[in-house]
């Protein structure tokens, strides 16, 4: 009766658990995450900012760099809708390409991240015994770290800068991701497709490329959509101590330190950038939770 | 318990050693010679091979890092590079500010955030469930320093309630000392609300749909006993988990805060250590912070299996 | 429903609505029954016929919104569904008593189980702490938890399913009901402590001459504890009838197919099943909802709904096939 088991008649996923991609799944989950307003505010305040960043050339009126050309700190007017620096630059300019840094950095740090706690989580998580004790002591130390004192100390390092920045942001979040992955491999580890594929012969790696990763995304993705506004708030707040970009470069954090000397005459030299932060870390806040309520709704409240 | 005692303190032994760990290869990966950054204008040849040999710079690796341990599990963390000051000293006196800030900060969080999510889980889906999440969005997502600067505009500048910057120890003198933590805690405090608010929020409507509850209701306890007795003392159980393990977020928020408002703790030594190239003031600040996290996680983890019958009791 | 007179618990007309996104929905469609002082009746049917929803509904545990209830539920006369919310939470757990499905998850697990006990007699008795922590120890000792002291200083998560439901069960009658609704008691048990339970039941019925609604969907469990049955399906009563006339001579079909479900120790083979699943409330068959699985439906079944009818001296039924 038995015919033997093929490697290559198993289903590259698991059945009923992860969604093959096709567009009525895609339109449910659209649906499903349209419904939450905060959400879709969210995603569109994400689409700005990546506009602003990737058009910042098109969009700004005055180069961010150059001094002079309006007035010291003069509040918003027609001819500076956000109003001029100490140095006299354009604070819309500014903002416009602040955008820059701060997409890139959250973006590539969480996917820095990502990629090595993943990888850490799925091995940790697959293997078990003493590789999984290894690592997860190794990350619980990391773990302990709050992020900004993370920063700094790899900072004392690396020396300042956007890379080092997004560097050091990337290894503060390397041990979220490595335990949300674990976690999460650990439960799906005893599922029977798992078993069958292991009986089958399917190698280690191969089971755990096509079998456990897919199922385990969706909660990685949330992770990462709510990750990246915790990166760009500790970008902002590395350049608010002077350890980002050095100056002249636009970024929210630092024009905001800058302000700082002005606040009583010219408040809008902090205050506005500060907007411009605060906007961007709300929609990321309301995306990333409109993802985990659209893909993880066990978790729905 | 007792077995669960004892594992979490071997748990946290290892995190401890895991972190003395990073730490000592973070500061040895620091470019240049920290023998001559040491010594700094004391500098001899004699001096130099002195301190060499004393620190194991001629020895292996791990033999450094042992010499290192006993220092610091003795509390010595060396001397300042640049007024070779006792670190220990620095980072005591700089740590009882933030101590204190942080503390203010969980008070006020706490304060504000319990209220308002059980209004909310109670009133789900009203305006006012609506209005205080978002609020609490709105109000974790604001940046710590920018949300300092913004108060110290309206409250300091404008309305002049409260100074700007500067610090005073509560212990000295309490109530120049409180009222000049309002405003830092208010910053770190209300980041704090927003997120530990949900929180509340969502592990009390979760326990609010238990068949135990029904149960209850169904013997006859009124609505307020429901709510506040049988269902609270459950919720809040997980949320004090949250609540202690927010103090590392805290501390590294008030690295930021310290340095908006003047307060001379942890924060603003480390940055200012840091801009000056002082990394031994930056060792030993960071030593002290992460070691006072992870004994405050396991504070957290003892107080949760004290509280949780399921693990307290067999 | 049929007459009786003056009955503990007197249901009229019960109906339970929710409001959907496609529209609403009645999970429990003009039900009528009565109970009788120190009477044990069963109410039977599949998962989703809308029985546990009635329990409910007795006790006012719906939440509305989003359900909706309407009718009459007449405890010793008085129109529960009437009552404001304080005056409800007098009745509960004093006059009428409720048990449900999974014992362990019914204990609030952070309270000693013995505190718990003394809560639920405090809210009713006027008697002392003292006095209610010793009445706790005799209620244990009642239904056959032994060392009743120690036990009471326990927490829930350290009693198994069987005992945990005898907890229920004492708190249940610790006020001395006058009537008890079990949802499903022993679905969640062994079936050996099944057995403990359900006898365990009746013998206090039987000793504080209190009356019991048992919601089951085990006609072989209620057919040892019931001295009548109420057959609900999709969220009406198609038949009633005392215990042994339902098994001699079932009128309703749907009764008729259950009963043929049960296992019987004489028989080999397989088990019967009914073909078909239960409609769901947004698609109910026109005419009798049981019509669409009826192997002895006529023309009339899928176009008008039968209403109940007397089909022998102690039984009623809802269905066309009845003269």
């Amino acid at each position: 009766m038995a015919r033997p088991l093929d490697a290559e008649a198993l289903p590259a996923q698991a059945p009923a658990t992860v969604a093959t991609p096709g567009t009525s799944t895609a339109r449910r989950w659209w649906r499903r995450f349209a419904r939450n307003r905060g959400a879709v505010f969210g995603l569109a305040v994400f689409l700005a900012v990546v506009v602003m960043a990737l058009c910042a050339d098109l969009l700004a009126p005055y180069d961010p760099l150059i001094q002079g050309v309006g007035p010291a700190n003069q509040p918003p007017t027609w001819a500076h809708w956000a109003g001029t620096d100490s140095f006299g630059r354009d604070m819309l300019s500014r903002i416009i390409y602040g955008a820059r840094i701060a997409l890139v950095v959250g973006i590539v740090a969480v996917l820095l991240a990502m990629l090595a706690g993943v990888s850490l989580g799925l091995v940790a998580g697959y293997y078990g015994g003493k590789v999984d004790a290894l690592i997860m002591r190794v990350m619980d130390g990391l773990f302990a770290f709050p992020i900004i004192i993370l920063a700094i100390a790899m900072m004392a390092v690396m020396g300042f800068g956007v890379k080092n920045v997004i560097i050091a942001v990337a290894v503060g979040f390397v041990a979220p991701f490595a335990r949300v992955t674990r976690a999460d491999v650990l439960a799906v580890k005893e599922e029977p497709y798992i078993e069958a594929a292991r009986l089958a012969g399917v190698s280690g790696p191969a089971i755990i490329a096509r079998h456990v990763l897919p199922n385990v995304l969706a909660p990685i993705i949330v992770q990462a959509a709510l990750r990246v506004s915790g990166a760009i708030i500790t970008e902002s707040g590395l350049s608010f101590l002077g350890l980002g970009p050095p100056p002249p470069t636009p970024v929210w954090g630092s024009m905001i330190a800058e302000g700082r000397n002005f606040i009583v005459m010219a408040p809008h030299v902090s205050t506005i950038p500060g907007i411009a932060l605060m906007v961007t870390i709300v929609g990321l806040n309301l995306l990333g939770d409109g993802l985990r309520d659209t893909l993880d709704p066990r978790l729905r409240r | 318990m007792l077995r669960f005692f004892l594992s979490r303190i071997g748990q946290t032994l290892a995190v401890l050693f895991t972190v003395s760990v990073i730490i000592f290869v973070l500061m040895r990966l620091i470019p240049g010679d920290p023998v001559l950054m040491m010594l700094g204008d004391d500098f001899t040849q004699e001096a130099y091979q002195r301190l060499r040999a004393k620190l194991g710079f001629d020895r292996s690796v791990v033999t450094q890092y042992v010499i290192w341990l006993q220092a610091i599990l003795r509390g010595d963390f060396g001397d300042s590079y640049l007024n070779h000051e006792r670190v220990s000293r620095l980072v005591w006196d700089a740590f009882l500010p933030t101590l204190s800030l942080v503390v203010a900060s969980m008070l006020v969080g706490t304060l504000v955030a319990v209220p308002s999510g059980i209004v909310a889980a109670m009133r789900k889906d009203s305006a006012w469930d609506w209005g205080s999440m978002g609020f609490a969005i709105f109000v974790y997502s604001m940046p710590s320093f920018w949300k300092g600067i913004v108060l110290i505009w309206i409250f300091s500048v404008h309305l002049r309630w409260f100074p700007a910057v500067g610090y005073v120890h509560p212990w000295e003198n309490f109530w120049e000392g409180m009222w000049r933590l309002v405003l830092p805690a208010i910053t770190l405090g209300t980041f704090f609300s927003g997120l530990v608010a949900r929180i509340i929020r969502s592990s009390l409507l979760e326990v609010l749909d238990q068949d135990y509850i029904k149960a209850a209701r169904a013997r006859g306890v009124r609505r307020a006993a429901l709510v506040y007795r049988h269902a609270l003392a459950n919720a809040l159980i997980p949320v004090v988990t949250v609540i202690g393990l927010q103090f590392g977020t805290l501390l590294g928020g008030a690295v930021l805060t310290e340095t908006v408002f003047g307060i001379p703790g942890m924060g603003r030594l480390t940055v200012a250590a840091i801009l000056n190239r002082d990394y031994a003031i930056v060792q030993g600040a960071i030593l002290v912070g992460v070691f006072a996290v992870v004994v405050v996680n396991l504070a957290v983890d003892l107080t949760y299996a004290f509280l949780n019958p399921r693990i307290r009791v067999a | 429903m049929m007459r009786m007179t003056d009955p503990v618990l007197a249901v009229r007309d019960l109906v339970v609505e929710f409001t959907t996104e496609d529209g609403p929905l009645r999970a429990v469609d003009n039900v009528s029954f009565a109970v009788g002082r120190g009477e044990i009746v069963g109410l039977v049917g599949e998962s989703g016929a809308g029985k546990t929803l009635t329990a409910e509904a007795i006790l006012g545990l719906i939440r509305r919104p989003p359900g909706r209830v309407s009718g009459e539920v007449r405890f010793r006369g008085q129109n529960l569904l009437a009552l404001e919310e304080p005056a409800l939470a007098r009745i509960r757990g004093k006059d009428i008593a409720m048990i449900f499905q999974n014992p362990g998850a019914s204990l609030n697990p952070v309270f000693r189980v013995g505190d718990q006990l003394v809560e639920a007699m405090a809210l009713h008795l006027g008697e002392g702490r003292g006095a209610l922590r010793r009445r706790a120890e005799e209620i244990l000792t009642r239904v056959g938890i032994p060392s009743a002291a120690t036990r009471a200083r326990d927490y829930p998560h350290q009693f198994s399913g069987g005992m945990a439901q005898r907890v229920m069960i004492g708190m249940g009658v610790a006020c001395t009901p006058g009537l008890l609704v079990a949802d499903e008691p022993t679905t969640a048990l062994d079936v050996t402590i099944q057995a403990q339970v359900l006898s365990l039941i009746r013998r206090l019925a039987r000793e504080l001459g209190m009356a019991v609604l048992l919601v089951s969907h085990d006609l072989g469990i209620v057919s040892q504890m019931c001295h009548r049955v109420i057959v609900m399906y999709a969220g009406r009563v198609v038949e009633e009838a005392s215990i042994a006339t339902v098994f001699r001579a079932p009128a309703h079909p749907y009764t008729k197919a259950l009963i043929a479900c049960l296992p019987g120790l004489d028989e080999g083979g397989r088990l019967g099943a009914i073909p078909g699943v239960m409609p769901g409330l947004a698609a109910l068959p026109r005419g009798c909802r049981f019509h669409p699985r009826c192997s002895m439906a006529e023309p009339r079944c899928a176009v008008e709904e039968p209403a109940l009818r007397p089909a022998g001296a102690d039984q009623i039924a809802a269905c066309h096939l009845i003269p």
